[in-house]
């Protein structure tokens, strides 16, 4: 079983907050699929290699040319910028990375 | 004129006879809808009219319905998340622009589980979808809507998406056709992100027949989606009535174990001796390390899932928490407010797994544990063409049933999910109801990268012999 602290180190990590009402059924269920995942441990991988894709394709590039596909105008910049819950004229606005002090 | 389960193929000829406009067609699909769907909740958007009616073209003039997780520029976009609830689509993903240049027009998006996780459609945070079917039932999931919308005749086909099973799963449960394409066959920009070395596009049809005639359409490959192949895209419907007489065909021993309902083993027997009065030569397989097929799966899934859904952060779009009061405020807030338990679960599984101490032994095995599944499959293909089994362990069961109970939901997944980690082709075609709950049961093909053709012709004779 999950631990509160081992939790509340993962929801720190995830940008998530836990209620403490959806704690414990939280922990229960983190703690019943990792202990459904346990099994991987009985499969004998020595000498096998990780498969993290499988179309074996590698380092897939382009011609280093400007595209227009989605060429900038207002309209686009609404769809794009327009749903930011806050903005100045075209940029999206975020709130200060650093504290003032 | 009498459009009852109508096909693209004979909606296709009857707007060539002008039998009907592609119009009336459009009103006929909207008057259903409207009847029918604050029943089954199958949509969750419906457009009012077929904006670009075109003459030309493989599907035109056919109404389509979109699972809500694919973009359709102008349009709402929600992923079956509160937190994406008023996002507006800012471009056309590549299958809708492909559908849109086939002819074909949109009628509305579909339900699924919030992001796409899940296997009944009750993750949604827009409610459950009902199967048509039997309504007290889930549709499967997580293209639920899409199945639903497809066997209520709701639409002439639909799109869904499947990263463990989420278009073949609603398939079988609603006794529809569902095909999930090779990866890499079909583009996923413009899809909502959920694990990307898995997700693939793909469509639910009424027949096998249809499924070839959209997969024309939506192959190719795309600029933006660099995992999409560069092969000859071949007409899927050419060799659909070739003979299968002779096809070997694989029936894996570890599909009949523990945890399949014995009403669902009793159809897929039938569908095997069905192949095998085909003229296919059936023998048992074996694919050693299935049964850690779902074990694998549920770390790289969710791992996949704690990067990609990083991205909802309340700063650019989506839902953004007005009571946060800093940066790390706007991140913790804005999530917790808008994602459901279900991506909450996902996006803290898959943060511990990658977590520094857990990576080894979590991630790293899992991706080993991965190539040995491919493995499993690539020797398997030494001997057969084909590999069928149940699509599902089970039929399609009571809403509320397993809600509880996340382990329990993910088990639905158990057949389907290994065909994603070696990235295959995989199809569902309905092969009768079970006796228990008479309900519909799916037969899942799978077959070798890249030959959907020989899946579909075998599943197309299956279906209409």
């Amino acid at each position: 079983m999950l631990t509160d602290k081992e939790l509340g180190h993962i929801a720190e990590l995830a940008r998530i907050k836990i209620e403490d009402s959806e704690r414990e059924r939280l922990k229960k269920d983190l703690s019943s699929i990792l202990d459904y995942v346990e099994k991987l441990n009985s499969a004998d991988t020595t000498g096998v290699d990780p498969l993290y894709q499988t179309t074996g394709l590698v380092n897939s590039v382009r011609e280093d040319e400007p595209r227009d596909e989605f060429p900038m105008n207002e309209a686009l910049l609404e769809r794009l910028v327009g749903q930011a819950p806050h903005r100045k004229e075209r940029l999206v606005k975020v709130p200060s990375v650093l504290n003032k002090k | 004129m009498n459009l009852e389960k109508i096909t693209i193929k004979l909606a296709r000829e009857g707007l060539e006879r002008r039998d009907f406009s592609a119009s009336e067609l459009f009103e006929h699909y909207k008057a259903r809808i409207e009847a029918q769907n604050s029943e089954l909740n199958a949509y969750l958007i419906v457009f009012d009219n077929a904006e670009h009616i075109k003459e030309e073209g493989i599907l035109a003039g056919i109404p389509c319905a979109i699972k809500d997780n694919m973009l359709i520029e102008g349009t709402r976009c929600t992923g079956g998340s509160k937190i994406l609830e008023n996002y507006i689509s800012a471009y056309d993903a590549t299958v809708t622009k492909k559908l849109r240049d086939a002819g074909a027009t949109f009628l509305g998006k579909t339900n699924l589980d919030e992001f796409a996780m899940g296997t009944s459609t009750e993750n949604s945070a827009f409610g459950p979808t009902k199967n048509p079917i039997d309504p007290t039932r889930v549709p499967g999931g997580s293209s639920g809507g899409s199945a639903a919308a497809v066997a209520a005749d709701l639409t002439v086909f639909a799109l869904g998406s499947d990263t463990g099973g989420s278009i073949r799963q609603p398939a079988s449960m609603c006794g529809i056709v569902g095909l999930k394409p090779t990866y890499g066959r079909v583009s996923r920009h413009g899809l909502i992100a959920m694990a990307s070395s898995f997700d693939q596009i793909g469509p639910l049809t009424k027949t096998v027949h249809d499924a070839a005639l959209v997969l024309n359409a939506l192959c190719g490959h795309d600029i933006f989606d660099s995992t999409t192949v560069n092969k000859p895209v071949p007409d899927f419907t050419a060799k659909l009535d070739l003979s299968i007489k002779g096809l070997k065909i694989g029936v894996p021993k570890e599909f009949f174990g523990g945890g399949l309902a014995p009403e669902v083993a009793e159809k897929i027997k039938e569908a095997t001796k069905k192949l095998e009065g085909l003229g296919c030569k059936m023998s048992e397989i074996s694919l050693p390390n299935f049964e850690y097929g779902l074990a694998a799966y549920y770390i790289a899934v969710p791992s996949e899932i704690s990067s990609n859904l990083a991205r909802f952060d309340g700063i650019r779009y989506g839902h953004s928490s007005a009571s946060a009061q800093n940066l790390l405020d706007t991140y913790v807030q804005s999530r917790s407010e808008g994602f459901g338990p279900e991506p909450k679960r996902r996006i803290m599984l898959g943060t511990y797994a990658l977590s520094s101490g857990y990576y080894d032994a979590y991630y790293l095995k899992a991706q080993k544990v991965r190539a040995l599944i491919k493995r499993d499959f690539d020797e398997a293909f030494k001997k057969v063409d084909i590999i069928v089994g149940p699509t599902a362990p089970n039929t399609a069961f009571k809403i509320g049933e397993k809600a509880s109970d996340p382990l329990a939901l993910y088990l639905e997944d158990i057949y389907t999910v290994p065909v994603n980690l070696a990235g295959l082709p995989g199809i569902s075609v309905p092969c009768g109801l079970g006796k228990d709950s008479k309900m519909p049961v799916g037969l899942q093909m799978i077959g070798k990268p890249f030959d959907e053709e020989t899946l579909l012709r075998v599943a197309h004779h299956f279906e209409i012999s």
